[in-house]
């Protein structure tokens, strides 16, 4: 049920691509969406996604987990994909009352449709080979120069990385708790939509209750390591850009070479 | 006649995946009516997954679980009512506490049965009274109470579903020697007046030995032994093979025994193990 969502989970391996810094990764990733939605014709989306598909061989994580990642947003796709069927101009090719498909509507939806799905693949990338704390390091590094601004960068980095950390440990509690509340007889199968919230109020209540308790005890646990907010404090692992960084960050280059020569050089399909 | 049956029962999780593990692997027994049994066993020998198979809330991969003669899986839709005849209290029950006040914490189980209000009144009361909590506790909020307290009437909001068979997993975990003693004389004498099923789950044998008739030593999903505590304490060797350790006056006593002084190696307590020795100091004299 609800662990079975590969969608934003760590993967440990030994790739090139988990041994890239966090920074350059998020950083890559946020130009590589950026080229995505930059790309205008088939050319250079065919080019961005092969890419893509590049960097996910190389992650060595079987493209099945990637799939299982895609399942869960299927609907979003499979939505926005025939919406847009729908809306564009060009030649009509069918027509039904006030539903018209033109061609312009097919490239829309096809053209959507793997944009969303290249944008998936290439983010979970991200999220498969970088674990939680490196994510969360990386955003703190990059956000860093806000602190200008008065931006609270360390204490938002932490309340990230605590939550992911307890994401697993609250899923097992609401097992546990869901099935002590069966064998005392709670329904939690069957009944309609209002029954149905009321059969979890026995579940959540108990969850708020142990979260707060939980959250009592770290930030106890916290203080009597003395923690107190990001100022003087080191790290046990310091983010260090290598080679690698700077060869994938010659590879993202080229790729935005390539998008930009394509669209400049072919009619775009989408408008 | 037994009123568990179990028959070559087998659980897989997460069957065909990567992650696939045998949890229980073909254990049979028989639990006769009234029995008190114990269940013990390492971490992860399976224990907790045998009991939570037994009330249903798990279902076997392969196997028969029988309540009174009648496969409990025969008619999934029906699970609940095994649920209320086969009462489970967890570990660390304290935590599933979530009503305004301990009454109708108690009265859960028993409301979710359909009882009339005065079934329910009068069983909270009873169960409430055979986990020592005094009516000054019913309209209290369950929140209140200290660590010991809230276990009680979590345990109160099982036994009020009157249970054919009660399951406790673990209920001493965590509490203070004065505490768990109550709790455990709590239980056992719940068991004598009432006369049903008992079946408690604990991986401390000093528990276990005390209170219950016979043991069921769990290891890797697999049963090793159901036989009485001194029989299965007779066992030592291959106990501590496992894992598992006799209590320790049983222990000095087998020591005792290997040394050629002829103590009886069925002694479970101290006090026991203190007249075995006076005993035979005095007809050696």
């Amino acid at each position: 049920m609800v662990r079975d969502v590969t969608l934003g989970q760590f993967m440990p391996g030994q790739s090139v691509v988990h041994k890239l810094d966090a920074r350059t990764k998020l950083i890559l990733l946020i130009a590589i969406i950026v080229f995505i939605f930059a790309a205008t014709n088939y050319m250079s989306l065919l080019l961005i996604t092969l890419a893509s598909l590049l960097v996910v061989l190389l992650t060595r994580i079987s493209f099945k987990m990637y799939l299982k990642s895609m399942k869960v947003i299927l609907m979003v796709v499979l939505f926005t994909g025939i919406i847009n069927l729908f809306y564009g101009s060009g030649e009509v090719l069918w027509e039904w009352q006030f539903i018209k498909i033109t061609e312009g509507g097919i490239n829309n939806a096809v053209f959507v449709t793997i944009r969303i799905a290249t944008l998936v693949i290439i983010s979970s990338v991200l999220t498969f080979t970088t674990s939680p704390s490196d994510l969360t390091d990386g955003l703190e590094r990059l956000m860093k120069p806000l602190t200008v601004f008065h931006v609270k960068v360390h204490e938002i980095a932490m309340m990230m990385t605590i939550a992911l950390r307890f994401i697993p440990v609250l899923l097992e509690e609401t097992d546990k708790i869901m099935n002590a509340q069966k064998a005392r007889g709670a329904d939690m199968e069957s009944g309609g939509i209002i029954k149905r919230v009321k059969a979890l109020i026995p579940v959540l209540i108990p969850l708020f209750v142990s979260s707060f308790r939980r959250a009592n005890d770290l930030a106890m646990a916290m203080e009597c390591r003395c923690y107190n907010g990001g100022r003087g404090r080191t790290r046990m692992k310091v983010l260090r850009f290598s080679l690698n960084d700077l060869w994938a960050l010659i590879y993202v280059l080229i790729i935005f070479a390539g998008v930009i020569l394509c669209n400049i050089y072919f009619p775009a399909t989408i408008r | 006649m037994s009123v568990i049956k179990v028959e070559e029962l087998k659980l897989i999780y997460g069957a065909g995946t990567p992650f696939q593990k045998t949890a229980i692997d073909g254990v049979s027994f028989e639990i006769e009516q009234g029995e008190f049994l114990g269940i013990i066993g390492h971490t992860g020998s399976g224990k907790s997954t045998l009991v939570q198979l037994l009330n249903g809330l798990l279902r076997p991969t392969e196997g028969k679980i029988c309540l009174n003669g009648k496969d409990i899986w025969e008619k999934p839709k029906k699970i609940r009512e095994v649920r209320f005849k086969v009462g489970m209290v967890f570990q660390y029950p304290e935590y599933q506490l979530f009503e305004e006040t301990v009454y109708k914490d108690i009265a859960f189980g028993p409301k979710n049965m359909g009882l009339s209000d005065e079934e329910i009144d009068e069983r909270v009361r009873k169960a409430a009274s055979f986990t020592g909590l005094g009516d000054e506790y019913l309209q209290r909020s369950p929140f209140d109470l200290s660590g010991g307290e809230k276990r009680r009437a979590a345990i109160a909001g099982v036994v009020s579903m009157d249970p054919d068979v009660l399951i406790l997993d673990e209920p001493t975990a965590g509490l203070d020697p004065l505490g768990r003693d109550a709790l455990l004389s709590q239980i056992k004498t719940y068991h004598d007046v009432r006369k049903n099923t008992v079946i408690l789950v604990s991986h401390s044998m000093e528990d276990i030995a005390r209170i219950t008739d016979r043991i069921l030593v769990m290891n890797k999903g697999r049963k090793v032994m159901l036989d009485t505590a001194a029989n299965v304490f007779s066992r030592g060797e291959e106990l501590e093979k496992i894992g598992l350790r006799v209590p320790q006056i049983t222990k000095i006593m087998m020591l005792l025994r290997q040394k050629g002084i002829p103590v009886d190696t069925s002694v479970l307590t101290v006090e026991q193990g203190f007249n075995e020795i006076l005993s035979l100091a005095r007809s050696s004299v």
